[in-house]
């Protein structure tokens, strides 16, 4: 989309681009571009490389650590992260509970958990929904009792990504079971090696283990890790779902696939030529990419607005991204699994393969599970179906 | 980056949409559909009075010089107002393509005319064997001296039933496609409306004289050049006409009452609702990569844009008209309900200039948009 940038904001996505191909260690960014995952340690790496240069938590006040960035360089630093197949920063840290520690938080607990949170010294996961709170959020149960100068937790979360890996977890918590749902609600931070917290790995079709359920049985936590004030954590974790309206497409990250896609697809073979110059998959790849352009300009319209007006109220078109957004990242995948045919059948952990065979070739491992796996995206972060609830309401005004 | 429109483009907008709010309101509109005469002189008058016939040419032929921005914002509102005069017919293709591919001589004798309303054109590149193509052409120009002469028929030609004046695309002895301007009065016509009610004709030319319009081995550049500004403006006019649609379904369904409460309420319903929301934004989105294409000097690139721009429109509206009928049920189908002409505009749209199918072609054989 460089018709739509300014020379200096080609300038800096130039710069961008150059720190994140000399400065992330090429043998990370060659592994995930071939659809390996990132292990823990490449993204404590990447994100550890970032800090160090004051780039892994642009959008935080700049005292802890942000940029003084336009939302359209924010955008920029975040396309060429993920065009450049670099591990982005872990986004319960540098999206979700550093922005809401930095805006709601006291200064003990900013000075307490900024500076390890933006370099990843501590891990942080997500524990807001639970077996009976999914898109009925507030509905959650997990009980906080204050006792003198702690709380009593007790309850279950669930979707819990790589809470196997995380040293700490920001919850929602019922603080007042007398209160209207929301408001009854708070935001605690829990050190996940406290007695009485198990956690249970939830497998997924397929084959990873990427989330989790959290179990906390009396688990005592100091009064002091509450964020901001008791009973007013809907409030924080609404600041935390609105404050990412454009990230949750990472067109980035769908170019970087539809890349792959083409440039795999020149070297299959179907029918005696390419199947990129088979006129139906050639066509259903086009059309893709039409909509994942369309949407990279409605991203670039919401942030063009923000940088003349300031942050705005969420509105439909937010949802449109999260809407289209996700329909798009797993058309992606689909067509992955096209490229690939019969090759991707098989279910493998890597691409070795005993000798006299052949090569097994790139995305047979990861095609399908990848496919799979991303039919979670029309679901977490307000599934489809509430994003097209949202914009019902906006547009009828019920 | 500046995705917004200027303050002259606004004041431009808002200046189009007041003359149409007025003037076009859907019973008026109703009534010039039902008039024998395709041209409403009173507005044509007024569109001149506005600046907008001579809206892209240069002062010196009695434009405007104006960008073609600007020209997207007139676009965009007719596309609202479901205008009916031949303005793309006689400006945004019949006089781009002088002021493209005349020479001074016969830009300064068409253009003002053009400009204050008293030239009508129409452009004529259609064939009944052409279907989407410019060059396969069985209309031949033959060299008469000085001047040419012109056989062969040409079908939906736009603004054709009207035109003063028309630009005929023919294959010389020399194998180019050339463009002729052909008199009005020398040509057989065969007029009609349209499905959308705008006027358009088949023309046949038989031993018909013609003068070249600037040289015709040039020629086809110029014609593919101003088909990439009417195809991103008729975007514009898409989008206009697409908004509608989305708020006038909305607007009934909050009014509209079944089982003792407003259509509104139903999920059903407000999904689809949501749908037609999500293809306008992205059909709105690329409309504006077609506006930004427009200043990119790479041809290449600036045309797949622009293609792939018609490709979201397109089908876009396809979707969120069907879905306007169906949210309307029966009152959508009639004609005196405003919605369903925004569905015949927008399908007409759909098959001017080339279709979904050959733009999708088009796009993916020239490397398609995303690239290292």
């Amino acid at each position: 989309m460089d018709i739509a940038l300014s020379k200096e904001e080609r300038a800096f996505a130039e710069k961008m681009r150059t720190f994140f191909t000399t400065e992330i260690p090429a043998e990370i960014r060659e592994r995930l571009a071939r659809g390996e995952h990132a292990t823990r340690e490449d993204i404590l790496t990447s994100q550890q490389i970032m800090n160090s240069h004051g780039i892994a938590v642009p959008h935080w006040p700049t005292q802890w650590g942000g940029q003084d960035w336009t939302p359209i360089q924010r955008h920029l630093w975040a396309e060429e992260m993920l065009l450049n197949f670099v591990p982005p920063p872990l986004a319960f840290n540098a999206q979700m509970v550093g922005p809401v520690i930095a805006e709601f938080g006291s200064e003990a607990i900013k000075e307490r958990f900024l500076p390890p949170t933006a370099n990843l010294d501590i891990w942080w996961c997500q524990g807001f929904s639970e077996p009976n709170a999914g898109s009925d959020l507030a509905s959650l149960k997990t009980t906080a009792v204050r006792e003198g100068d702690e709380y009593i937790v007790n309850g279950q979360k669930t979707w819990t990504t790589l809470a196997q890996w995380a040293n700490w977890i920001f919850c929602l918590v019922r603080t007042d079971p007398e209160a209207k749902k929301q408001r009854g609600i708070s935001f605690l931070l829990i050190d996940m090696s406290s007695p009485g917290v198990t956690v249970r790995p939830i497998q997924l079709i397929d084959g990873s283990h990427e989330v989790n359920e959290v179990f906390f049985d009396n688990v005592r936590v100091p009064a002091d890790q509450l964020v901001g004030e008791e009973n007013a954590g809907w409030d924080y974790a609404k600041f935390l779902l609105g404050n990412e309206r454009t990230g949750v497409v990472a067109v980035g990250q769908t170019k970087a696939r539809i890349l792959r896609i083409k440039r795999l697809a020149a070297q299959t073979m179907s029918g005696g030529r390419p199947l990129l110059e088979d006129p139906l998959f050639r066509a259903r790849l086009t059309r893709l990419e039409v909509e994942v352009t369309a949407i990279e300009m409605s991203v670039l319209r919401v942030l063009d607005s923000e940088g003349r007006n300031g942050p705005g109220k969420p509105d439909p078109v937010s949802s449109v991204l999260k809407l289209k957004g996700s329909e798009l990242q797993q058309e992606a995948t689909e067509l992955l699994v096209d490229v690939l045919g019969v090759a991707g059948l098989a279910y493998r952990e890597t691409d070795s393969i005993a000798g006299g065979f052949t090569a097994v070739p790139e995305g047979a491992v990861d095609a399908m599970p990848t496919y799979f796996n991303w039919r979670k995206a029309s679901i977490y972060s307000g599934s489809n179906e509430v994003q097209r609830t949202i914009i019902a309401k906006a547009i009828l005004k019920f | 980056m500046e995705l917004d429109l200027t303050e002259e483009q606004r004041m431009l907008g808002d200046a189009v949409k007041s003359l149409l709010d007025k003037r076009y309101e859907p019973n008026t509109r109703l009534a010039l559909l039902e008039s024998d005469d395709t041209v409403n002189r009173e507005m044509w008058k007024q569109y001149a009075e506005l600046g907008l016939l001579g809206l892209t040419f240069d002062e010196q032929y009695g434009g405007a010089g104006m960008g073609v921005g600007e020209l997207a914002v007139v676009m965009e509102a007719f596309g609202r107002a479901l205008v009916l005069e031949p303005f793309v017919a006689t400006v945004v293709l019949g006089g781009a393509l002088v002021a493209a591919a005349g020479s001074p001589e016969q830009k300064a004798a068409i253009l003002p005319g053009v400009a204050d309303g008293s030239t009508l054109l129409a452009f004529a590149y259609s064939e009944v064997n052409s279907r989407w193509s410019l060059t396969d052409l069985e209309t031949a120009a033959t060299a008469d001296g000085d001047s040419w002469r012109i056989d062969g028929e040409k079908i939906a030609v736009l603004g054709g039933d009207s035109a003063d004046q028309v630009i005929v695309s023919a294959r010389t002895p020399d194998g180019d496609v050339g463009l002729f301007l052909v008199d009005g009065a020398s040509i057989t016509r065969n007029p009609y409306r349209l499905q959308d009610g705008l006027g358009a004709a088949d023309l046949l030319f038989a031993g018909t004289p013609a003068t070249a319009l600037g040289a015709p081995a040039e020629a086809l550049a110029h014609v593919e050049s101003v088909l990439d500004v009417a195809t991103a403006v008729l975007c514009a006019e898409a989008v206009g006409a697409m908004d509608r649609m989305l708020w006038i379904t909305v607007d009934y369904l909050k009014t509209r009452v079944q089982f003792g409460q407003p259509i509104s309420v139903f999920q059903a319903l407000q999904f689809r609702a949501a749908d037609m929301f999500v293809w306008l934004e992205q059909a709105r989105s690329m409309s504006i990569v077609a506006r930004l294409a427009l200043a990119n000097d790479d041809v290449a690139e600036r045309r797949r844009a622009i293609q792939a721009a018609k490709i979201q429109v397109d089908t876009s509206s396809r979707r969120v008209g069907q879905e306007a009928i169906q949210l309307h049920g029966g009152i959508g189908m009639t004609m005196e309900y405003p919605v369903g002409h925004y569905v015949k505009r927008t399908a007409v749209i759909a098959k001017t200039f080339a279709d979904t199918d050959t733009l999708v072609e088009l796009v993916g054989a020239g490397g398609g948009l995303i690239t290292e």
